[in-house]
Parts: structure tokens; C-alpha cells; sequence
């Protein structure tokens, strides 16, 4: 009995030292040599691997890191800025230099401003829904509020704001990795500057359709009447196909378009409150 | 036994209330408004502009490319306006608004009703004239008729397949038409195996609709090359590529088209608007539309002028019930449930369905407990619940491995899951993106 023991375990350990040192030499033989930096730089990214960079992954991004000898084109909107930085001086090589982006939801179709006018009953799925129709209210550009956005955020920075049925983006958790705008079939959410203490003006409406036609189905519809353009002393605001653009690079937010929308289509965030200068101007 | 397609299938309630119902033809309305796209290709291009004068049967939109189709003014009077207007799904399209002064017809259509059945034309001169009278397919898939008769280089068309199946519940505006029109349509067929040059024609008809099978059965009796087939009932057997399967028994290849096989198939209302075209130069304005619920006042089946507006068929029949849940565009199946009433009745329309809030609310979905039931039923063969995933997951490059361009969107699966998931609604939706992926490729 104790033989039999003895023998299997003998041939059991023989076997794997063999093994051991069979391995040991296939090892050495076949080594791929990677750059330890590459370790290290991925450590230094946030390890979201949420894409934003447009690399599969961390790891695929701290690779392109490593052996690009510009990397100028690359950034990780995550880690912003300093994350950047601090791999760039580890690289020993020079920091891109981007501004913090934040998702903006460019719709304020309300239920009070943008009346439902049907119900929908399919999948619960902007992208079904938006290729089977124009939505539940008379505005075919807005909102679906199903939450497409919400699915794929990495963050939890985005919420359907269940009241208003329209997403809403959470600045401080927002790193403005982009893969809302990508899984957003009717193209309202947009990276914006975050601007100087998160100020922001911008034009809360895509809907390209005629004034009359857009105002009818959403009272805060952006109706192209060019006020806006022509009260902007930066050339700021463009329109195109019914609808007023604010160039984030351009916009000095003096916030004088904001008055002067008539449909308050255009949205200031953040700002302190405005001082009373006149009766007739307050809101 | 019965013919059949083989693979899946499943058999939803009838409720064919219209069936008795012979076609009346609706009072003409104040306006209509004609889109230029009512058909698969390439929108046609409006040659009239506001203010001119039209009459019945005139070109007001020109085929804007091979796979494209003309549209006629299917009214007499003016042109107010060319321009946007929202269609049923609630978006803006472009569309010819004529209000209706009179009822004038182009002269040389010929408007008696006598039959004429010699056709002395050409192969070539009959697609010709269909192409220029602008026919498309209205089983509801709109497909340019004259494209679907040009048969590619290399092959040639064997058999005629005449779909009266119409399996969709609820629908009878075939029914009707073969009951009622059967021998205008007949000439129509022999024109359309004429244009073809194809030997053998076949009529498929499901056996729920004895009466229009006997009726059949003895007008064809004095052509020898039309049989008529007796189908046992199964939905989706409208479908192409079933009708194919249960007429004659060949499977066309995943992703090809049926000329592969040598069949070409054609709507029984097809035939009926090719037989008026070619014999009596009339243009497709008008067509047979059921407007039926089971709550609905007056189900029937409407000769309708393509541009009415959807209400005014409601209206016709007894108005709104009350509690109506949806009204669709087409049947039950793979009807689409319209959210604009006004919105015009086009080439496609084949039928207008009221249903009762309670019967067109969705039951809420839970999980898939891979029962198989949606894999059975797949008339195409496929794994609705894997692409329904894959979809949902957007994991494009497997879902085309799994053929979901095959999926010919019948709703079988939607229809048979225990679960309620919205099996269809995903897999359309990740054969949109997937078709997209392949159209780029090219």
C-alpha cells in the first residue's frame, strides 16, 4: 500500500520538474519583449476603459502612448489634463494640450414645452423607437428620453430626468468621454467646452424645421429669427437649416443672446444670477 | 394535403370581419396630398409646381432614377402647394397638395368597363408601359413592378407566382378584388407571363378563402397555363420567399432574390392595376384599401384615390370608436401603428386597422428563457432570441454572421414569446445598422 503511495507521488514530482524546466526554457526562447512603460502608463490612466480616446481600452491607449513618439493627437478625456501631463513628463514627451469637454444635452422639449401627442409602446430603446418614427411629441428632433445615453455612460453622469422626460448630464461626473453622442440616434447631445467655472451658453434646440412649424410643436424651440446673430459682437452665432449655432471657441459669454432669444431657446448654466438693471428686463 | 412553406409559421386569429363587404368607391375628397415617394428607391421628382391645373391620370412626378416609379395626379384640379407635409410615422416629407375641382380624366385613358383582353404588345413595350403608368407591387412592399420584370442578365423567369395569399388578419382588399375583378386581373396575369415569357403561372390562394378559388378556378378555365393553388393557411405565407416554397418547392438562397430560383411573384392587386394600365392606359392612382376593427361601425373595403387622407376613410366607416388604442397602417403583422391621421393613403396602403385600447397595449416584457418558441416559428430559419441579443448588445459583425438580413420582419417571434420581449423591434433594428455596415462596404 505505502509503495504505491510512494511511487505515484515520485512520478507525480519528477513529472513536474520535468515540466517546470521544459517551460522555463520555451519561456526564454519564445519572450516577447514589451515595454515595462507600458505597465506603468496604463496605472496612470483612469482604467475606465470607456473608449473616449478611440483606443479598445486602457491598454491599448497606454500602447500608443508608449511607442507614438507625437502624441499630441492623443488624449483621455477622463483623466484630463493633469493625467496627461504627468504620463507625458513620465514619456519624457510633450503634453497635448486639450481643453475639459462635457456633454450637453441640446434639448428643452419639456412635457410642458413639447406636449405629448402619442404614446409609444415598442421597445424601450431610443434607437428603435427614432427609426420607426418621429417621436412622441410633434417634434421629430428632440429628446426620445429612453435612456440610450444613460446605457452606455460609464460614469453615471447621465440621468432621464423622469419629470421633464429629457436626459440631463451631471457636469461633475461627465468626463466627456463621447460615447453618449455616439449612442444618441437623433444627435442632441453635443461636447462643449466646459468653460471658465463651467459657464456655458448654448442653443437648447436642433430642430431643423421652419419657425412657425418648430414653434408649434415646442414652445422653447429655437426658431431662427437671427436676433441672436445679429445682437453678437463676436460672430459667435451662426444659423444653419433653421437652427442658431454658438461656437464655444468664439462665445465670450456675455450672455446678451440669451436676452434677446425670444423663444428662450438659448440656455446660460452656471452663472451667478443676473443684477436687476432695469424693471422691464428681469425675468 | 394542403400545400404549405415548410419552415415555421404560426397561425394568428383571422378576424377577417370585412370579408363580406364588397368594394365601394369612396366619395372623392376636398384635397389630396400625393408624396413622391410612395415606393423602395429613389423618390420621384415633382414636374408640377404650385397653381398649375391637373387632371386625373396625369404625370406629376417624374421616376428619379432605375429603381424609382412615376406618380400620377390621382385627382382634377389645382396644385396649392409642393412641399413638406407630415406623413403617418410623424415626419415631414415631400408631397403634392391638389384641391379637387371636378373630376376630369386624361382623354386617352379609357374609362368603360368592357373587357378587353387581346394585348398585341411587345414583351419590352408592356414594361415599358407599366414603367411609365407607374405600377409597384402592392402587396405593401412597394417595389417598382418594372424593375422586379427586367430579369437580369444570365437568368431567366421559369415561374409566375400570383400572391393572393394575403395572410395578414384582419385584410381582404385581395380577397375582394379577386372575388370581384378576377377577370380583369386574370388578362393582367397573362400579360404579366406574356411580359415574362414564362410558361407556368400559378395562383396561390389560402383555403380560408373557399369562394374566391372557385371563382378563380372558372375564369382561368379558358387559359391553360394558370393554375390555381389551394394553400392551407399559415402566416407568413405572403411572404416572397415562402410563396415560392409552398407553390413549387424551392428555396431561394439566403440573400438572393427569387429570379435565383427562376420564380418572379406578383400581388393579386398588381395584376389588377398592370391589366388597367397596359389595357386601358390608366396610371396607379387608386387602389383597394380594408378600413377594419372589431369595434369599428362599418368594416369595409374602399376603392380609394392615393393622396386621401387617412380620417376621411375612418370617417367613412363610422368614425372613431371610442377607446380606440392604435390605428395601423397595413395589417396587424407588420402593420405599423400611425401616429398622424391626416397623413395620405398611398400606393402601399393596403389597409387601415382600428384596434381597442385593450387589444393594442403591449404586455410588459420580462427575460428570455430560451424557450426556443421564436426559433420554431422563424419562417426564414433564423435565431430571433440570438439576434434580439446581439442587437440589443450592438454586436453588429455577429448578428450579420447570423444572417439578420434574412429576416424578412413578419413578427412571428414578437408574436409567439412568452416572455413579450420585442424581439422584432431589436432585430430591425440591428438589421438597419447591419445593412447600413454592408451598403458602405460597397
Amino acid at each position: 500500500m505505502s509503495s504505491v503511495l510512494l511511487f505515484t507521488i515520485v512520478t507525480l514530482s519528477t513529472l513536474g520538474v520535468l515540466a517546470a524546466i521544459i517551460l522555463y526554457f520555451v519561456a526564454q526562447k519564445f519572450k516577447v519583449f514589451e515595454d515595462p512603460r507600458i505597465d506603468t502608463t496604463e496605472g496612470m490612466l483612469p482604467g475606465a476603459n470607456c473608449g473616449g480616446c478611440g483606443f479598445p481600452g486602457c491598454r491599448g491607449f497606454a500602447d500608443a502612448l508608449v511607442k507614438e513618439d507625437d502624441i499630441s493627437n492623443l488624449f483621455c478625456p477622463v483623466g484630463g489634463g493633469d493625467t496627461m501631463n504627468s504620463i507625458a513628463s513620465f514619456l519624457g514627451k510633450s503634453a497635448p494640450e486639450k481643453e475639459p469637454m462635457v456633454a450637453v444635452v441640446r434639448c428643452n422639449g419639456t412635457c410642458d414645452n413639447s406636449p405629448k401627442v402619442n404614446q409609444f409602446d415598442g421597445a424601450t430603446s431610443c434607437a428603435v423607437s427614432a427609426s420607426l418614427y418621429g417621436g412622441e411629441s410633434g417634434c421629430s428632433y428632440g429628446c426620445l428620453g429612453m435612456g440610450d445615453c444613460v446605457k452606455v455612460c460609464n460614469f453615471g453622469a447621465l440621468t432621464i430626468n423622469k419629470e421633464s422626460g429629457l436626459a440631463e448630464v451631471d457636469e461633475d461626473k461627465c468626463t466627456g468621454c463621447g460615447a453618449c453622442i455616439k449612442a444618441c440616434p437623433k444627435m442632441v447631445i453635443e461636447l462643449r467646452k466646459k468653460g471658465p467655472k463651467s459657464r456655458k451658453i448654448y442653443v437648447s434646440c436642433i430642430n431643423k424645421n421652419k419657425g412657425a412649424v418648430a414653434r408649434k410643436s415646442c414652445t422653447v424651440a429655437c426658431i431662427a429669427c437671427t436676433k441672436c446673430v445679429k445682437v453678437c459682437a463676436f460672430d459667435a452665432i451662426t444659423i444653419e437649416n433653421n437652427v442658431a449655432y454658438i461656437d464655444s471657441n468664439k462665445c465670450r459669454l456675455c450672455r446678451k443672446c440669451v436676452l434677446e432669444c425670444p423663444t428662450g431657446a438659448i440656455v446660460e448654466v452656471n452663472f451667478p444670477p443676473r443684477k436687476v438693471v432695469e424693471p422691464t428686463t428681469t425675468n | 394535403m394542403l400545400k404549405s412553406f415548410r419552415l415555421g409559421g404560426i397561425h394568428p386569429p383571422e378576424n377577417k370581419i370585412s370579408r363580406g363587404a364588397a368594394i365601394e368607391s369612396l366619395p372623392l375628397p376636398e384635397f389630396v396630398t400625393i408624396p413622391i415617394s410612395q415606393h423602395i428607391g429613389a423618390p420621384a421628382v415633382a414636374v408640377v409646381a404650385k397653381g398649375d391645373t391637373v387632371v386625373v391620370g396625369q404625370l406629376i412626378a417624374k421616376a428619379g432614377g432605375f429603381v424609382s416609379s412615376n406618380i400620377h395626379s390621382s385627382v382634377s384640379g389645382n396644385v396649392t402647394m409642393v412641399g413638406e407635409f407630415v406623413d403617418s410615422s410623424g415626419v415631414r416629407r415631400v408631397g403634392i397638395t391638389i384641391k379637387v375641382e371636378g373630376d376630369t380624366w386624361l382623354d386617352s385613358i379609357d374609362r368603360d368597363s368592357t373587357l378587353k383582353k387581346d394585348c398585341d404588345l411587345e414583351p419590352k413595350d408592356i414594361i415599358a408601359k407599366i414603367s411609365d403608368m407607374g405600377i409597384v407591387g402592392m402587396g405593401g412592399a412597394t417595389f417598382p413592378t418594372q424593375v422586379k420584370l427586367s430579369i437580369p442578365e444570365g437568368k431567366k423567369a421559369v415561374y409566375l407566382i400570383i400572391n393572393g395569399v394575403e395572410c395578414e388578419p384582419y385584410l381582404t382588399a385581395d380577397h375582394r378584388v379577386m372575388l370581384e375583378r378576377a377577370e380583369e386581373m386574370v388578362i393582367g396575369i397573362s400579360i404579366l407571363a406574356k411580359a415574362l415569357g414564362v410558361v407556368r403561372t400559378y395562383i396561390g390562394v389560402e383555403n380560408n378563402k373557399p369562394d374566391a378559388i372557385a371563382h378563380i378556378s372558372k375564369v382561368i378555365d379558358a387559359y391553360p397555363n394558370i393554375d390555381i393553388i389551394p394553400l392551407k393557411v399559415k402566416y407568413p405565407q405572403g411572404g416572397e420567399k415562402q410563396l415560392i416554397d409552398a407553390v413549387v418547392s424551392l428555396e431561394v438562397p439566403s440573400g438572393a432574390i427569387p429570379i435565383e430560383v427562376g420564380a418572379v411573384v406578383q400581388n393579386v392587386g398588381t395584376a389588377l392595376a398592370i391589366y388597367e394600365a397596359v389595357q386601358k392606359n390608366k396610371p396607379l392612382i387608386e387602389r383597394v384599401v380594408t378600413v377594419t376593427g372589431k369595434k369599428l361601425e362599418k368594416p369595409s373595403n374602399l376603392m380609394v384615390r392615393v393622396g386621401t387622407s387617412i380620417d376621411s376613410l375612418i370617417t367613412y366607416c363610422g368614425g372613431l370608436p371610442e377607446n380606440s388604442g392604435k390605428v395601423i397602417g397595413g395589417g396587424p403583422m407588420m402593420g405599423r401603428a400611425m401616429c398622424n391621421l391626416s397623413a395620405p393613403v398611398t400606393k402601399g396602403t393596403s389597409g387601415v386597422l382600428v384596434m381597442p385600447i385593450e387589444e393594442s397595449l403591449r404586455r410588459s416584457a420580462s427575460v428570455c428563457i430560451k424557450c426556443a418558441k421564436c426559433v420554431g416559428v422563424c419562417p426564414m430559419g433564423l435565431e430571433p432570441y440570438l439576434l434580439y441579443k446581439l442587437a440589443d448588445l450592438g454586436r453588429l459583425a455577429e448578428s450579420e454572421e447570423h444572417k439578420v438580413t434574412d429576416c424578412i420582419e413578419c413578427g412571428s417571434c414578437s408574436f409567439t414569446c412568452p416572455a413579450s420581449l420585442p424581439l422584432l423591434d431589436m432585430i430591425k433594428l440591428g438589421k438597419n445598422e447591419v445593412m447600413k455596415i454592408i451598403r458602405t462596404r460597397k
